[in-house]
């Protein structure tokens, strides 16, 4: 029986483990974290069909039952990484045919863009963070009380050459409405707003979503990026933007700030790059063999690439690619 | 007062703190699909009166919606009502009742 | 206020041997101030600083008005670090906000351009027949004044707590352009939460206020008021900074750039002339100090020598506030009791009109 290590156990790394084990390949499943789930773990509801994020996990989660050749092994990382052995933090190395890389990426940390204040003001929040109040049903602020005034702001840590993070995170547009939406459902006498500098809805469903959120839910749309988050002496936030459709400055009191933080590649990605020879892109995220047909192999026979290690991606482009690093490993088994 | 030959300048800001939103949320209320506009200035690329003067259908309303009604009813009366910018929205606006809308709800400005 | 962003950016000041050099506008409106500075670091501290006769400006306000050419502030500044090594001294210190971002501009410029930096020694050279090295430490004066504020409150006279309610003083700190918006790493705490001034006047016992536009540039911006005409821009920054510190019923200002100082001290009075709006306790405008002013008070040094009555805003109320002992009389009395003559009542000016106690010695 053949033997491949599936590295992260988000959901990539989950689907791609689940779909090896059902062609009888036995399959190493390493989790950084003390449980799988990745990413996902964190959110509430997937846009734009508002399902719960744990009814993906707990598919996937019967989905990797369904054979006995998946072992997890959670609290350990891989250091080096070559296509027959990777070997662990803690010093124990594993012998295997193949290995999938789903690492997956960080979230952007907040912190960074001082000028927003996240970590200062109490109620600047990320949009993890808000997906782990609609979690515990608890959105309120700092002091308890609830909000009237709600922004969100698009694109922090993403498309900012500031803080060398040039590419788009691609989810946060759609993260945004999708939360706007559920802040109005929560609070219909809300004001939410929010502040984007394009809107991409590029998925099916996502621009009915929009269409929706403005219409329905009569969020308010500002074209226009906030430069600075300051306090008021009503213990509100101020925030400033230019209104750049009408081409004036504009500023506000809002009661809470959610940063829809991007996807940022791994800091692990540059060591793949020095100590196992993997390729790079400019962004930090992995370079797959090509765009199209080999897009989740990487440039060194058996090691393959699933989710977003390779470029930012929403649930489920990451779970295609983990079935998609599946059948390429099968494929690439066979021939040896 | 002395006269120190320069003076102190009003901010153009759109203070949304100041501002009085409630013909604004009343425009929007008899007319939701105006919220849905995506800014693509269609509208005005094939505006009879903006080819003219510098009426700016997209602009005006925006400032409306955002309670700077100042100016908006005169601004508003430019508009032929020709309905072009009708038959270009994507987003399916009937911009001519905003601009009947705005005129009726604005007329003391 | 959660500052705990400004751990982040820590930079090196030196701790002793500094060779000072003054600013145009603190000497002219604030001599008290850089006196005062000279005195708490060689007397109070026991550092060694020097004070060198032959400086001169840095050319800064004629560089950022487009009078002054790039070749030749950086052959000015270059002229200063050579009379710098010939005292003997490695640690540079500016008076002025201006001058440490032109210093920090320059050594950042030769660094990435060292084309820049040879052709500057050739001009240099040319022009003086001097060599210069460059600065070991660059540090403006309100780091060094940070650097020993622990130093200066175990010295404290007095702490920055109004002494009728035993409440600490409020105070709205304004850092200048220059100091870190040109690069944020070179300041303490950055540039959106600079500590350099908060921690003094957290460590002196005073309270910060965080208010909607602190982090606003006072308008100076040089050419905008250079030319009177352009003059609304810089007075319309100042006036929105003070409608938005104003609720908060600030104490007093402090602030590090001595353009600041000067600015957001003399518009109030502008202001208050232009459409009659006053700010501060009674409408008697909010003070503005200088850092080595605010050090100097702590210290117990007396307002008249720190050169306080300079001030457009009487300062009066705010001493009386702190319990600083001083003789009205003696304001208007320069340094030797020469009577230096006393400014027209205005709107923000009237601390000492109204008040007909004393009388002032001529």
């Amino acid at each position: 029986m053949k033997h491949v290590i599936v590295i992260g156990g988000g959901v990539a790394g989950m689907q791609c483990a689940a779909e090896l084990a059902m062609q009888d390949i036995k399959v190493t499943l390493l989790e950084k974290k003390s449980d799988t789930g990745g990413k996902v773990r964190g959110w509430h509801k997937l846009f734009p069909t508002f399902t719960p994020a744990d009814e993906v996990l707990s598919g996937l989660r019967h989905k990797m039952a369904l054979t006995q050749n998946i072992t997890t092994k959670t609290g350990c990382e891989a250091t080096t990484i070559t296509p027959q052995k990777v070997t662990l933090s803690t010093g124990e190395s594993i012998n295997c045919d193949a290995v999938v890389v789903a690492t997956g990426y960080t979230l952007f940390d907040a912190h960074i863009k001082e000028e927003y204040g996240y970590g200062i003001y109490d109620n600047v929040i990320t949009s993890a963070d808000l997906e782990e109040m609609f979690n515990k049903d608890d959105v309120r602020m700092k002091d308890g009380s609830t909000p009237r005034r709600i922004a969100i702001l698009h694109c922090v840590g993403s498309r900012d050459e500031k803080v060398c993070q040039r590419h788009c995170s691609k989810v946060c547009c759609v993260t945004g409405v999708k939360q706007a939406i559920e802040l109005k459902q929560m609070y219909p006498a809300a004001d939410v707003f929010n502040f984007y500098m394009d809107i991409r809805m590029f998925g099916p469903g996502y621009e009915e979503m929009y269409r929706e959120a403005q219409q329905k839910y009569n969020v308010h749309f500002v074209r226009g990026r906030i430069s600075e988050v300051s306090p008021n002496i009503d213990n509100r936030l101020q925030i400033k933007a230019e209104d750049t459709l009408t081409g004036r400055p504009l500023k506000m009191g809002v009661d809470m700030l959610v940063l829809l933080i991007g996807m940022k590649s791994n800091d692990h990605n540059a060591s793949l790059k020095a100590d196992c020879g993997l390729q790079c892109q400019n962004s930090g995220f992995m370079q797959p063999k090509d765009s199209f047909l080999h897009n989740t192999e990487s440039n060194i026979e058996g090691i393959f690439y699933a989710g977003a290690i390779t470029a930012p991606k929403n649930v489920a482009e990451a779970l295609n690619d983990g079935a998609t690093a599946a059948l390429r490993v099968k494929d690439w088994l066979n021939k040896q | 007062m002395i006269n120190f030959g320069f003076t102190i300048n009003k901010p153009r800001t759109i203070d949304l703190n100041r501002n009085n939103l409630n013909k604004s949320n009343e425009v929007i209320r008899e007319m939701p699909e105006l919220q849905t506009c995506i800014g693509c200035g269609s509208c005005t690329a094939s505006c009879t009166a903006g080819n003219l003067t510098d009426f700016n259908f997209r602009k005006v309303h925006t400032l409306v919606r955002r309670g700077e009604y100042q100016g908006a009813y005169e601004e508003m009366n430019k508009c032929m009502l020709c309905g072009k910018c009708r038959l270009v929205c994507p987003r399916g606006i009937n911009t001519r009742g905003v601009v009947m809308l705005i005129k009726r709800k604005l007329g003391d400005f | 206020m959660k500052r705990s962003s400004w751990t982040d950016y820590q930079k090196d000041i030196a701790d002793d041997h500094y060779y000072y050099a003054r600013s145009c506008i603190r000497q002219n409106f604030f001599p008290g101030s850089e006196k005062v500075f000279l005195n708490i670091l060689g007397k109070d501290l026991g550092r060694d600083i020097f004070d060198d006769p032959l400086h001169t400006s840095c050319t800064g306000i004629g560089y950022h008005s487009d009078v002054v050419p790039l070749e030749t502030i950086m052959a000015v500044v270059a002229r200063q670090f050579s009379l710098m090594s010939d005292a003997g001294y490695e640690n540079f210190t500016s008076s002025c906000i201006t001058s440490f971002g032109i210093y920090t501009e320059l050594l950042a410029t030769w660094e990435e351009f060292p084309e820049t930096e040879e052709r500057t020694r050739e001009n240099l050279y040319k022009a003086t027949g001097r060599e210069f090295k460059k600065p070991k430490n660059l540090a403006h004066t309100s780091d060094v004044i940070f650097h020993h504020r622990e130093a200066i409150a175990q010295r404290a006279k007095r702490k920055l707590v109004n002494v009728y309610t035993g409440e600490p003083l409020k105070v709205v700190e304004h850092i200048g352009c220059h100091y870190a918006k040109i690069f944020p790493k070179s300041g303490i705490g950055g540039s959106e939460f600079p500590y350099v001034l908060a921690g003094m006047v957290e460590s002196w016992g005073g309270e910060l206020v965080d208010y909607p536009e602190r982090r606003h540039c006072c308008g100076f911006g040089f050419r905008n008021y250079l030319v009177q005409a352009n003059r609304g821009y810089s007075i319309s920054n100042s006036h929105k900074k003070l409608e938005s510190m104003a609720p908060y019923k600030p104490d007093f200002i402090v602030c590090n750039c001595p353009g600041c100082s000067m600015f957001l001290d003399k518009w109030q009075y502008t202001i208050a002339e232009m459409d009659g709006t006053t700010y501060g306790q009674n409408g008697q405008g909010i003070p503005v100090l200088t850092y080595e002013e605010m050090a100097g008070l702590v210290l117990g040094y007396d307002p008249w020598e720190l050169g306080m009555q300079m001030h457009q805003v009487d300062v009066e109320p705010l001493l009386d506030k702190m319990g600083v002992e001083y003789d009205p009389s003696a304001k208007y009395l320069g340094r030797n009791g020469k009577y230096l003559g006393r400014p027209e009542p205005t709107a923000v000016n009237s601390y000492s009109s109204r008040d007909t106690r004393y009388f002032i010695k001529q």
